[in-house]
């Protein structure tokens, strides 16, 4: 039998503290200490809050990440360009494509390939198709979090019919490793297009549901508006990016401003908070720039649907990746949880000798004591919901 | 503004900054001194106007540790890379964290894995790692330990093929 050995794990206030507590001391005045995490329902992962609380009200907030690192940096470093793919799509594994095409167009800016028509609108496609999937699972958990249990379901029907879609055309549900270094790892089967009309079909009437079931629901409103306010200032401070940012009626959208993949190409319209319900920048504008987004995603759905060009999707893929050219680049796109820039250093070698992903929802969470403090903790959770983070991408 | 505009309008404010026309993306380079006083006039200045801090990476050379940092200004619509450079022996740059507030988070990362310090931090603790993690992952030296308190961490890195 091997031998047990007391596992020490630095958890919450520090040792001295736990000895004051032992002796009945609170060292801690009036106020308490408050674990949130890290397995707790309501942290999308595995993300640890620690709150100082007085009463019900928050006043101190320390996020702790790092309990889903995977070392994607530095596994980046040790395998090839295209070997990168698939670690890319374990970061946000909710939006898979749309983390694999960052990385792709880094390497393609690196080794300056163009791609073809099809290639861009076939990207644009699967990108928004997992757009509206990631943003069905932010908006269901997000709707669960504050203890509406239907949308989820309603959702994930919805889910259900785009991961059908993908699975069909790449094999896998979450971790396609679709999109490749200069095109795609095969042309749609064929009818593809046509299901996907068939789901934007689908869709059309589930928006008004939703917005029927939760959107304008008034135990709702009551519970979001007002609540975890984001001004402009904290946003651009925190280099808030993505649905966040619009929420707070900043009016940026790269797909429309600084637009990559021919996203120039479409006719959309990108949403931004008003404060319809309450404050701009508060949680219910947060949540509703997701399901006006998703209407958006189906109009350029439906336009790379009518536009699809002829071409080969394997035209532009290099037969070898062995000798890149120095330098370095950094591409950001706009995933489903803010810009995802990547920054890239090549040293010449058939490995990247330095990746770095930038992650929207990584400064969510950096900014979620700026936006709750003096909040309630039942708030918190709402907050901590609304900003849409996948632990997977913030730790990477 | 292109970045070699960006770079005249910050030699011409007295700041020494050298520009760097690499390809595919050039960058900005300040010196441990002038590095600060470039991020502040970037970001007050009204025609440069970087409202926020996109990226921050450490890195590491064979002769100097780097520290790059993507800018945007959303108002004026540009992005630019500046980087500072430093020495082997003393790891050290200027932090950021007090002209935009998520240089503190992404200084963390980059002290976590990188092992760099930035001086003036308030909160300089490990990020992503354990905070009784040993060394920094992504010094090109790195040996992972053997032991995380019972954890073997000895496995074998993934093998690379080529096609």
């Amino acid at each position: 039998m091997s031998e047990t050995k007391e596992i020490h794990i630095p958890l919450g206030p520090s040792p001295e503290k736990w000895d004051l507590l032992s002796k009945g001391i609170d060292p801690f005045g009036d106020q308490m200490i408050l674990q949130m995490g890290p397995q707790h329902p309501a942290t999308h992962g595995v993300l640890r809050l620690e709150l100082k609380t007085d009463g019900e009200v928050v006043t101190k907030i320390t996020p702790y990440i790092g309990y889903l690192h995977r070392c994607f940096e530095k596994v980046a470093e040790s395998v090839t360009y295209p070997q990168v793919i698939p670690y890319t799509e374990r970061m946000d594994y909710l939006a898979g494509m749309n983390m694999a095409l960052s990385y792709v167009l880094a390497v393609e800016k690196l080794r300056e390939i163009e791609v073809n028509d099809r290639v861009e609108t076939l990207r644009v496609l699967v990108c928004e198709l997992n757009r509206i999937a990631s943003h069905c699972v932010a908006i269901g958990t997000f709707a669960l979090d504050i203890g509406a249990w239907t949308p989820l379901l309603y959702l994930f029907q919805v889910r259900e019919h785009i991961l059908d879609l993908l699975e069909e055309l790449s094999g896998a549900r979450m971790l396609f490793n679709y999109i490749r270094i200069g095109g795609l790892a095969h042309d749609i089967p064929t009818g593809w297009i046509d299901k996907v009309r068939e789901f934007c079909t689908y869709m059309d009437p589930k928006i008004p549901e939703l917005n029927g079931l939760l959107s304008y629901n008034k135990i709702y409103i009551e519970r979001l508006a007002h609540v975890g306010v984001m001004s402009q200032d904290v946003a651009l401070q925190y280099g808030i990016t993505g649905p966040n940012l619009r929420a707070t009626g900043f009016d940026y959208d790269m797909r429309r401003d600084a637009p990559y993949s021919g996203y120039e190409k479409y006719d959309f319209q990108p949403q931004i908070g008003a404060g319809e319900q309450g404050t701009p920048g508060d949680c219910w504008d947060r949540y509703i720039v997701r399901v006006r987004e998703m209407e958006e995603s189906l109009k350029i759905i439906r336009q790379a649907c009518d536009r699809m060009p002829e071409g080969d999707v394997k035209e532009t893929i290099p037969k070898s990746l062995r000798k890149m050219p120095e330098g370095e680049v950094y591409v950001t796109t706009e995933a489903p949880r803010g810009e995802l820039g990547i920054y890239l250093v090549s040293d010449g070698t058939d490995k990247p000798y330095r990746v770095k992903a930038r992650s929207g929802a990584y400064c969510s969470v950096a900014a979620v004591p700026a936006i709750s403090l003096g909040g309630l903790i039942a708030d918190l959770v709402a907050i901590v919901a609304s900003i849409d983070i996948v632990l997977g991408e913030v730790d990477r | 503004m292109t970045p070699e505009e960006i770079c005249q309008k910050l030699q011409s404010a007295g700041i020494e900054v050298t520009y760097h026309d690499t390809k595919p993306d050039p960058f900005l380079l300040c010196t441990l001194q002038s590095y600060k006083q470039a991020a502040l006039t970037l970001r007050d200045d009204p025609d440069l106007a970087f409202q926020s801090l996109m990226s921050l990476t450490g890195l590491e050379w064979p002769d100097y540790f780097e520290v790059a940092s993507q800018l945007i200004s959303y108002q004026k619509e540009h992005r630019v890379t500046i980087k500072v450079r430093c020495g082997k022996d003393d790891p050290s740059v200027p932090t950021l964290s007090d002209v935009w507030t998520i240089a503190e988070w992404h200084e963390r990362e980059a002290y976590d894995l990188v092992g760099m310090t930035f001086a003036g931090h308030q909160d300089l603790r490990r990020i992503l790692l354990p905070e009784d993690w040993e060394g920094h992952p992504l010094r090109k030296d790195y040996s992972p330990q053997e032991r995380w308190h019972d954890i073997s961490l000895t496995s074998e890195p993934p093998k690379t093929t080529h096609e």
